[in-house]
């Protein structure tokens, strides 16, 4: 079966890539921005939590951001998917040592930074915003069912929804299991179709998922979000585009984006 | 409103707790108002005093050896709670009736199998993770979904939810949809929990861990005791069994480890469940609160409660009998719930003394017998995140 959404609004960050138009310049022809920095610094926390927000939150928050800003929404009554394969990677390692060698020594911050909707807590306070909001994780099937739970919620009539995938680097002796690199977010306002959007229509099924090939997804393929990485070159791009995102073993989740509106 | 005949049928449902392993247990436990809470005797973590509501035998449910790369404390909780109440056979059968790639998996949970992250780092060899630990798929949050995807075979959606103490509550949610949408003919959904440092050594840097035995909305409370637990709940269209009527899921946008101090995200969370089942609060028989036994979270639900539901509506937490379960505490209490719906024990609230005055009527120490038609689960998580379910006889 067939599930057709429509895309309002989308956002994206990489390292090195800081924005929707900067992923364009370089899947066109190759051009980077002379400088971008180590990690974006979303507005929409005050300054203090700005600079201690784990990378994740900075990452997540800021491409939801754009993505509203892009589809014209409004953040405070989005309800919102976060989908992060791993979540913040450098405060597992950061528990791990810690309650190693001094367990006392856990903080409240790293503790409450530490759950897994951390960047979906910060993204309702920051927007103040009351909607429902879901954090989740499926190995290299995150972004497929993101986009599964954020269909569903549009199908069941609470769209326009919020969907946000994001991994940010291992680091430590965590690295070795859970390897990671850079920073990689992208976000979607996704509605019902008939919003006014591009076409974004998704299918589950059996199949294996199309090798990503594409100059973004080579760029940024040590990612654990890489997968989400050829949906963004295919909405970068004007034409009408199929792929296949990993959705588990020997599954699928078949995506057709339409041609541009 | 939703359509009755389209909300989910709980067709089975087991929970595995320091209570007990399966709902016979459980049962027992409540009716002899017997806590589970133990002793920290949670090694290498047991220098912090506090209780835990332990399970026994999660360190003896070996993994069969088909699903050896999966070994870890959490996914052997999970394990074990397959074995109650015949769930394992329950979901073949089910698989059997729709299809494996019918049945979605959707899990709640908390820290997932980072206990066993906590451990490698405690045994690192030359700064890297022993060879018996070098297993990438438990280290992290799908460990849990990936475990149960393959120990039970089922090709459908298959997805960990991860958004702290309503994780498990917020997964009959999202099955919901997933069913209503198409994606699924029917779910297995559920939360496992295990304590390990991260949530012991956590919450108790939050000063939120309580020394002696925990007392939800006692007036003297002073923390929570964790807990660890493992439940399941099979959802189907059609067939017999109590309803999921209707669920509310809210934002407090307020704090990310401190609940709105007016509880607004609580009221919206109970409010859209009743809303979305077409039920007057006034039908609600029973509500399981999350009733944490924390000083802030238990003034502001009581108060919640109190302002939502009239004089007839019985409510209590069941945290002095497993703890505090987290990712787990919105299933186990649901099978709580569940219960008390098609068995009639209303269970109260232990260890509860003098309540705090900000409770209501509503608010109930001791156990009781009513014909319930309709019960309700809180869970309420860091970052804010909230959900209500509301069950029901049709």
């Amino acid at each position: 079966m067939t599930t057709t959404l429509e895309l309002l609004g989308l956002g994206y960050w990489s390292s090195g890539l800081p924005g929707v138009d900067a992923a364009g310049d370089f899947l066109r022809d190759g051009r980077e921005p002379e400088a971008c920095p180590r990690r974006p610094a979303p507005d929409l926390l005050a300054a203090n939590e700005r600079r201690r927000a784990p990378d994740t939150v900075a990452l997540a928050l800021e491409v939801a951001m754009q993505a509203c800003r892009d589809a014209g929404a409004d953040p405070a009554r989005l309800p919102s998917v976060f989908a992060s394969t791993h979540g913040e990677l450098s405060i597992t390692d950061f528990m791990g040592r810690t309650l190693a060698e001094s367990p006392g020594d856990v903080s409240p911050t790293k503790f409450h930074n530490s759950v897994h909707n951390a960047a979906a807590g910060y993204w309702t306070i920051g927007a103040g915003c009351m909607a429902p909001a879901t954090a989740l994780s499926a190995f290299e099937a995150t972004l497929a069912e993101g986009l599964l739970e954020a269909a569903a919620q549009v199908a069941a009539g609470e769209g326009p929804v919020l969907l946000v995938a994001y991994d940010a680097a291992s680091t430590g002796p965590l690295a070795s299991v859970s390897a990671s690199e850079g920073l990689l977010g992208a976000a979607f306002v996704l509605g019902a179709a008939g919003s006014g959007g591009r076409a974004l229509a998704i299918a589950p099924g059996a199949g294996e998922a199309t090798p990503a090939t594409g100059a973004l997804a080579r760029r940024h393929a040590g990612n654990a979000m890489a997968p989400v990485l050829p949906l963004v070159e295919a909405l970068l791009g004007e034409e009408p585009a199929t792929l296949a995102l990993p959705a588990g073993p020997g599954r699928v989740l078949t995506v057709s984006v339409g041609a541009r509106a | 409103m939703l359509n009755k005949t389209h909300a989910p049928v709980v067709r089975t449902w087991t929970a595995t707790s320091a209570a007990g392993h399966g709902r016979q247990a459980l049962n027992d436990a409540l009716a002899a108002r017997r806590s589970g809470l133990r002793r920290n005797d949670f090694a290498p973590f047991d220098g912090l005093p506090c209780h835990i509501g332990r399970v026994d035998g999660v360190e003896d449910a070996h993994l069969p050896a088909a699903l050896a790369d999966w070994d870890c404390r959490n996914n052997r909780l999970a394990w074990l709670g397959l074995q109650a109440d015949g769930l394992l056979e329950a979901v073949a059968r089910l698989a059997a009736e729709v299809g494996r790639d019918r049945v979605a998996i959707v899990i709640g949970t908390s820290t997932s199998s980072i206990g066993a992250t906590e451990e490698a780092y405690a045994r690192l060899e030359d700064g890297r993770f022993p060879a018996d630990l070098d297993r990438p798929r438990i280290h992290t949050p799908h460990s849990l979904g990936g475990f149960l995807q393959a120990a039970l075979d089922l090709h459908g959606p298959c997805v960990t939810v991860a958004t702290a103490c309503s994780s498990s509550a917020k997964v009959f949610a999202q099955a919901a949809r997933l069913m209503a949408a198409g994606f699924a003919d029917a779910a297995v959904v559920g939360g496992i929990d295990t304590l390990c440092g991260s949530v012991l050594y956590g919450f108790n840097s939050l000063g939120l861990v309580s020394e002696a035995p925990c007392r939800p909305f006692d007036a003297g409370r002073n923390g929570l005791s964790l807990g660890e637990a493992a439940g399941y709940a099979l959802l189907t269209r059609d067939g017999d069994g109590p309803r999921l009527l209707g669920w509310g899921e809210s934002s407090d946008a307020h704090h990310m480890s401190s609940p709105h101090p007016e509880g607004l995200g609580a009221r919206l969370a109970m409010q859209g469940a009743l809303d979305r089942a077409g039920v007057d609060a006034s039908q609600v028989d029973y509500i399981n609160l999350h009733g944490t036994a924390t000083p802030k979270n238990d003034e502001i639900e009581a108060g919640a409660v109190a302002a939502l539901f009239g004089p007839d509506t019985w409510a209590s937490s069941t945290k002095g009998w497993t703890g505090h379960t987290l990712g787990a505490a919105g299933i186990l209490e649901s099978v709580i719930a569940l219960e008390a719906l098609t068995g009639g024990l209303v269970p109260g609230t232990l260890n509860a003394q003098t309540l705090d005055p900000a409770c209501g009527p509503q608010l109930r120490t001791g156990n009781g017998r009513r014909d319930c038609r309709h019960v309700m689960n809180n869970s309420f998580g860091f970052g804010g995140n909230n959900c209500s379910l509301l069950f029901g006889l049709t």
